[in-house]
């Protein structure tokens, strides 16, 4: 992991957050922000996170954007929206997560453990490969390069669902898997590469 | 009634009973799916957790194909595919700055999208447009005694199905079972999350989702689950022996989707809604069926 030193990356990536955040659509929200904690309250693993995301939005308004990326936070949630549909200012925070997790992505600021930025990683490259998911594929090596304990404990399960046909071993790539990698190659080309 | 069809990387593999059931379901009411051509991944969580543009590019291209297709409405069954196509839709129509970039990544490829298109969830589809009435008069196995515990999960109504459903307590899947005879059952628990990919990257989180969610319908008195999304189907039912492991619980609790159990009661034959690609046995719960 990167680590944030100065002053002026820490506002980089703070200015950074806040043009993104703005240009979302209804991102302006974010101001409204009135620390209620409905979010918090509604969050199925804010127990288990170093900040919860009242706390997200706290600390972004007091500049401290990289304590916020150093945490677990960002990787414990798991899209479900419920802080979002709850917010009474109507800020969209599944969709602040996603942009805390691009930047942590794209600055390299990942925290020890956080295995879901490979999962991530490893997802897209299917995707790019086939034009679809292969879950086999996804699987296989997430758990060989990131988790090998997870192989035997799955091991079972897998063979399980192998034996019901719900895990076929290759994957059909679809005609249009070549305008995925073109669609990807030109995003590529547009987005600002890190300073 | 015809519909273009997006059936969603798990439709492959391990969501594969969905696909096949919710094609006989289809069949069976005399419902048109025609699938997409040529559909490309919806994109996920995956997608929006590292690449924002590329994430609404990629599952653009799917509106793109479904709009030159002609069609109208584009059905999903998965929960996520769902959300993240329908989300695609609203972001861009919301945001003409977004719109107009995406469509520049999509010329790239050679197509566009101009926004005429309707994503929508199939569980929504057999409630509104063909309707509770005319379901139940297809019945020919009532569901006569079946408790049922319909389990929404997080993403078939939040936060892109507000306008037809609750965010909180959504009522569809009830309404659907009640047509068909079943008793629904009070479960609370109903749109609590199953983890969903944190089963693999964080498994005691997911493994509690689960567990409390089991325990739930548990205490429901339910006979069956139904779900509508493939990652909480396999999150519920294939992991019940490792909440069991790490619980000390006995669970062993039938998971069917939705349009397995619709499909018994329609008359399909269970060969043809893969009920046999359950691992959790449910043949008993088809068996309590009446006659």
């Amino acid at each position: 992991m990167a680590e944030l030193t100065t002053t002026q990356e820490k506002k980089h990536l703070h200015d950074v957050f806040c043009q993104d955040v703005m240009s979302m659509p209804e991102g302006s929200k974010i101001k409204q922000c009135q620390q209620c904690g409905a979010c918090s309250g509604s969050c199925p693993t804010a127990y288990l996170m170093d900040h919860g995301p009242r706390e997200v939005i706290a600390a972004f308004r007091a500049g401290m954007i990289d304590e916020i990326l150093k945490g677990n936070t960002i990787w414990l949630c798991t899209s479900c929206y419920s802080c979002t549909v709850r917010c009474p200012a109507g800020i969209k925070i599944t969709d602040l997560m996603y942009e805390l997790k691009r930047l942590a992505i794209k600055y390299d600021l990942l925290p020890q453990g956080a295995k879901n930025a490979a999962m991530t990683k490893y997802f897209m490259q299917s995707v790019e490969k086939h034009g679809r998911n292969h879950e086999l594929e996804l699987m296989a090596k997430f758990m060989l390069t990131k988790d090998p304990t997870l192989g035997p404990k799955f091991a079972l399960m897998g063979l399980k669902l192998f034996a019901a046909g719900r895990m076929p071993l290759f994957a059909k790539d679809i005609q249009g898997a070549a305008e995925i990698r073109k669609l990807t190659a030109y995003v590529d080309s547009k987005e600002v590469a890190v300073p | 009634m015809k519909y273009s069809y997006f059936p969603g990387c798990s439709a492959e593999a391990t969501g594969k009973a969905y696909d096949v059931s919710a094609r006989a379901v289809c069949a069976k009411l005399g419902i048109e799916l025609e699938e997409l051509e040529d559909w490309n991944c919806c994109g996920a969580t995956s997608y929006f957790s590292a690449r924002e543009l590329l994430s609404f590019a990629i599952s653009a291209r799917n509106l793109a194909l479904a709009e030159a297709s002609g069609a109208s409405d584009l059905i999903a069954t998965c929960n996520s595919c769902y959300t993240v196509l329908a989300k695609t839709n609203k972001y861009m129509s919301l945001s003409p700055e977004l719109a107009t970039e995406v469509n520049e990544a999509l010329a790239q490829v050679g197509r566009s999208y101009k926004g005429t298109v309707k994503v929508r969830h199939l569980a929504e589809v057999l409630v509104t447009d063909y309707g509770l009435e005319a379901l139940a008069e297809k019945v020919t196995r009532r569901l006569t005694g079946i408790k049922v515990a319909p389990y929404y999960g997080c993403q078939f109504t939040r936060p892109m199905g507000g306008d037809w459903d609750d965010f909180e307590f959504p009522v569809t899947l009830d309404k659907l079972f009640e047509a068909m005879g079943a008793t629904i059952v009070d479960f609370p628990m109903k749109t609590k999350c199953c983890g969903g990919m944190m089963m693999l990257t964080n498994a005691d989180a997911a493994l509690k989702m689960c567990h409390d969610l089991l325990a739930a319908v548990e205490e429901s008195g339910a006979d069956v689950v139904v779900a509508c999304c493939p990652l909480c189907e396999m999150n519920l039912e294939a992991y019940q022996p490792k909440v069991n492991a790490k619980y000390g619980t006995s669970f062993r609790i039938p998971v069917l989707y939705f349009t397995q159990l619709a499909g018994y009661a329609l008359g399909c034959d269970p060969k043809d809604l893969a009920i046999d690609k359950q691992v959790v046995p449910c043949e008993a719960v088809l068996a309590a069926v009446p006659a």
